[in-house]
């Protein structure tokens, strides 16, 4: 009997081992600390690309390369030192014409040209190796809805006045809006008209001793579309967010009906990115009403007269404002942050769309001489334990940062001051610019990791998979001595193959995803274990090796693929129902199988062929 | 040359004392789990860490009278790895569970601090999320299970299913057990590990199971005891070598790896021990005891088309 492979099978091997190889060599090379610049709006050219490269010269600031790469700007540095001042000068001198452009630390893969061609990308790390944050962010989808109804009531509102209906009241719940009317005669002619206008809505009537109400509230495709709706407007304002917060590779992905993930990684100032991520923080204007002493007596009494509202000033003392607002935060297109010359305090100054513009314009010119409040509106959440089930309480603090009196018609651009801090107006604008999230948003689960710690995960992963390699391999040759020596050669390369396709998929390694590897290397021995284990065998029941080898791998290899299949079910449902670093972790042990699979089996058998195959054995190395 | 470990050894023989050692671990654990349950991380009850890092080896009192001044009296403030290194967890409590607590906690850490802290790691769970990923954890659990009785059963027969599952069982079980007892740390990472244990077991009860199967279609001379004697004779040497091996690694992971996958590491150690016996003495046990025989494995059509050795 003679162990022989047809030549195609050596090819094939070689092949596909070439083929491991290129793509897992990325990995070897590093990385290099680097600038990424982008333009939120326009996309960056050679312009852009000059003024960095003098920037950079005049400031003396080695750089190794700079390039256009795609929609951004990628300027290469030998240290993290030239990095971060070339940072600071890059930003102040672009800052200077246009502050849409965003400039991001990286670290930028130097992968040589050659692979790249070949689309080789190094392993992207995951948060916990390389340092960042991991937030799971749930949109509040109860107030998204009460705000779409709050607006429908304001429509619903002037629709009545157009058809000339008489209705007391009208009033937007979470669920609904109700109006209420004085008769049973006035309610049935309005529930017609509405029911004609509003076709998307569900329109129901009901009734108390004195009133009676319509009410109206979305219907089921409505209200997905709400939802639909509402969680997209937060995932643009989020990326508007993270781009003003100058991240490189951000991910930020809708999971589920009301959760987003955000990862930013390498952010330092985790503090500052939860604030700015989950920040409601709004303005509104609205006009003064009345003097002093009805805003005390409306704080005494705890009545605000009607169609006003009470609010607090930053010093405490009460304010009047009118109902109806004059802008929202939402007409705001710009914002920058500043000193107030005047009063040397930090201002805001705020640039408005065409129609809040025309609005505020419009109101300010018939109300010149009176004056005006700026309203701060920020959500705050809580969770309470209610009838012994955990809830969330949104409260929502609203207060009136500054009363000017309006002195001229104000339009398209205006300060306002009153803010505490250089520090709140900057954020304030930056919020401003990146747009309101259409319903607030709560952290439900961070995953921070510090560099320093992502390093130390590195190095102490890195280390104990050599170690935990090489004991192996150790053991290896001295129990199966050449065999032993195969049995490495097919680790080693199944270690090589894991990398590539992991890098080929562009899969995140994580810290339980090199566990993943190592508990691989370990199994993987498995399947030669099994092969040698039968070959012994067969030679104590007396066969010759070259039948010892092939029965050998025949029937070893039944049992190979049950043992490996079930493992894999495991696997699968492992990434099914886990989440980010179980599924981490299933994958690299699906990898695993198939790769050690292909490597303890076809791999090992073609250089033990190759040894022993083509002569006459009378003893077998094992 | 060819070595053998072991060449005719009674396993059957220890039957009765494995049962015994067997009922009394799970009656242990399941004691202890009832009793003292696990002591379950933030990742499934909800709540903070935060794991800071000082340039100097600091005192916990401090910190903690700094935390207690400003209402976080019930946070548990130890060191982590050195005396440099400070871990602070905080148990969910209403109104106190959200995400801008850590940053709170951060600020006051360094307020009462001297130098520059590190923040090393932050997590937060919210308590919606914690009860999602127990509920979750225990049907991946339960669902690998099903899946696995399913393939079994499909591939060998419905008696070794049973004997597999129950196998699985007694080593998750033993694993908590141990868990609970030592009251370890149970996140996460050991929840994997736990998914992986079942993997790794049943990976080692296939292939004793394969080789009984393998054997009552071969072997008819022999009762079913003696075959599966024989069974468990012809793999031992692969069982402990593969355990030794994954243990090899194991270990590296356990002392090298960090604190982050040292309690990953750990019941993986202690599920491959537990699963090497178990797939000698509970999975082939229980399908014994359920009385395979020779006819239930018996090939539908040709049979011995192996090279028939006596």
């Amino acid at each position: 009997m003679v162990n022989r492979y047809a030549p195609w099978r050596y090819i094939l091997l070689i092949l596909i081992i070439a083929i491991g190889a290129v793509y897992a060599a990325p990995n070897l090379y590093g990385e290099d600390p680097a600038l990424q610049i982008t333009h939120r709006v326009n996309l960056v050219d050679e312009g852009e690309l000059n003024n960095i490269r003098s920037t950079l010269e005049t400031e003396a600031i080695d750089f190794r390369s700079l390039e256009l790469d795609g929609n951004n700007v990628l300027v290469r540095f030998d240290s993290e030192e030239a990095q971060l001042k070339a940072a600071t000068q890059v930003r102040e001198a672009l800052y200077a014409s246009d502050r849409r452009y965003s400039i991001a630390l990286n670290l930028a893969p130097a992968t040589p040209d050659w692979l790249t061609a070949l689309s080789a990308l190094p392993m992207y790390l995951g948060l916990d190796l390389r340092g960042g944050v991991h937030f799971l962010m749930e949109v509040d989808m109860e107030s998204a809805i009460q705000k779409s109804l709050e607006r429908a009531a304001g429509e619903l509102r002037s629709f009545m006045r157009e058809e000339k209906i008489r209705y007391k009241a009208v009033q937007a719940t979470a669920k609904k809006v109700s109006i209420r009317f004085g008769t049973p005669e006035d309610r049935d002619a309005a529930r017609l008209l509405l029911e004609e206008e509003y076709r998307d809505f569900v329109i129901a009537d009901s009734n108390d001793d004195r009133s009676w109400f319509v009410d109206i509230s979305f219907n089921p495709t409505a209200l997905d579309e709400e939802r639909r709706s509402a969680i997209e407007q937060n995932i643009s304002t989020l990326k508007n967010r993270v781009n003003e917060l100058g991240v490189a590779e951000p991910v930020i992905q809708r999971q589920g009906a009301e959760r987003v993930v955000v990862q930013l990684p390498g952010v330092q100032d985790t503090v500052r990115a939860k604030e700015i991520l989950g920040a409601t923080a709004t303005l509104e204007f609205r006009l003064v009403h009345g003097s002093f002493a009805e805003w005390s007596a409306a704080q005494a009494n705890g009545k605000a007269p009607i169609g006003t509202r009470l609010y607090t000033q930053s010093d405490g003392t009460p304010v009047l404002l009118k109902r109806s607002v004059i802008v929202t935060g939402d007409q705001i297109v710009g914002a920058a942050s500043g000193i107030d010359q005047q009063s040397g305090t930090p201002d805001v100054t705020i640039t408005m769309n065409a129609k809040g513009a025309d609005r505020m314009a419009k109101i300010t010119r018939e109300n010149i001489g009176k004056p005006m409040g700026v309203v701060f509106i920020e959500d705050k959440f809580e969770f309470r334990d209610v009838e012994g089930e955990k809830r969330r309480i949104r409260t929502t603090e609203s207060q009136v940062i500054n009363v000017a009196t309006i002195r001229d018609q104000l339009s398209k651009r205006f300060h306002i001051t009153g803010l505490d801090s250089t520090r709140e107006a900057r954020d304030l604008a930056l919020l401003l610019r990146a747009g309101a999230l259409r319903a607030p948003m709560v952290i439900v689960e961070e995953r921070t990791v510090g560099p320093s710690l992502g390093q130390e995960n590195i190095d102490r992963g890195f280390l104990s998979v050599v170690v935990g390699f090489v004991l192996v391999l150790v053991f290896m040759a001295v129990y199966y001595k050449l065999f032993g020596l195969v049995a490495n050669l097919a680790l080693s390369l199944n270690l090589v193959f894991m990398v590539a396709i992991l890098s080929i998929f562009q899969a995140t390694l994580t810290l339980p995803g090199i566990a993943g590897i190592v508990l691989t290397v370990g199994m993987a021995v498995d399947a030669n274990v099994l092969i040698f284990e039968r070959i012994r065998e067969e030679i104590r029941l007396g066969n010759t090796p070259q039948a010892a080898i092939y029965v050998g791998y025949e029937k070893a290899f039944g049992t190979i693929a049950d043992a490996n299949i079930t493992t894999f079910i495991a696997a699968i449902v492992l990434f099914g129902f886990g989440t980010g670093p179980i599924q981490g972790f299933a994958v690299t042990l699906m990898i695993g199988i198939v790769s050690s699979m292909f490597t303890a089996i076809f791999g090992t058998r073609a250089v033990i062929n190759l040894i022993y195959g083509r002569k006459q054995v009378t003893r077998l190395a094992i | 040359m060819a070595r053998t470990l072991f060449n005719n050894f009674d396993f059957m023989a220890l039957r009765k004392p494995a049962l015994v050692v067997s009922v009394v671990l799970l009656l242990i654990s399941v004691i202890s789990l009832a009793t003292f349950k696990l002591n379950v991380g933030i990742d499934f009850t909800g709540g903070s860490i935060i794991e800071v890092g000082y340039q100097q080896a600091v005192e916990l009192e401090p910190i903690r009278t700094a935390l207690e001044a400003d209402g976080f009296g019930d946070a548990i403030v130890q060191h982590f790895g050195s005396a440099q290194e400070v871990l602070i967890r905080l148990v969910p409590e209403a109104g106190k569970d959200k995400a801008e607590i850590s940053s709170q906690i951060i600020g006051l850490l360094q307020a009462a601090s001297e130098t520059s802290i590190d923040v090393r790691r932050v997590d937060f769970v919210g308590p919606q999320v914690g009860e999602e990923l127990t509920e979750d954890g225990g049907l991946a659990v339960l669902y690998a299970l099903i899946a696995i009785l399913i393939y079994v059963a499909f591939r060998f027969e419905y008696r070794f299913s049973l004997g597999a599952v129950a196998a699985l069982v007694h080593d998750v079980i033993i694993t908590l057990g141990i868990f609970s007892v030592l009251q370890l740390d149970f996140d996460l990472s050991v929840l994997a590990a736990i998914l992986a244990v079942i993997g790794y077991s049943l990976n080692d009860t296939i292939v004793v199971f394969d080789r009984v199967r393998e054997n009552f279609r071969k072997i008819r001379k022999k009762t079913s005891i003696e075959i599966v004697n024989t069974s468990i004779n012809q793999t031992i040497s692969r069982t402990l070598m593969t355990s030794f091996t994954t243990l090899l690694v194991l270990l590296s992971l356990f002392f090298l790896g960090g604190e982050a996958i040292h309690a990953f590491a750990l019941a993986l150690i202690i599920g491959v021990v537990v699963g090497t016996y178990s797939s000698i003495y509970v999975a082939t046990t229980s399908a014994l005891t359920l009385g395979i025989s020779r006819s239930d494995l018996l090939l539908p059509e040709k049979e011995g088309e192996d090279l028939a050795r006596p």
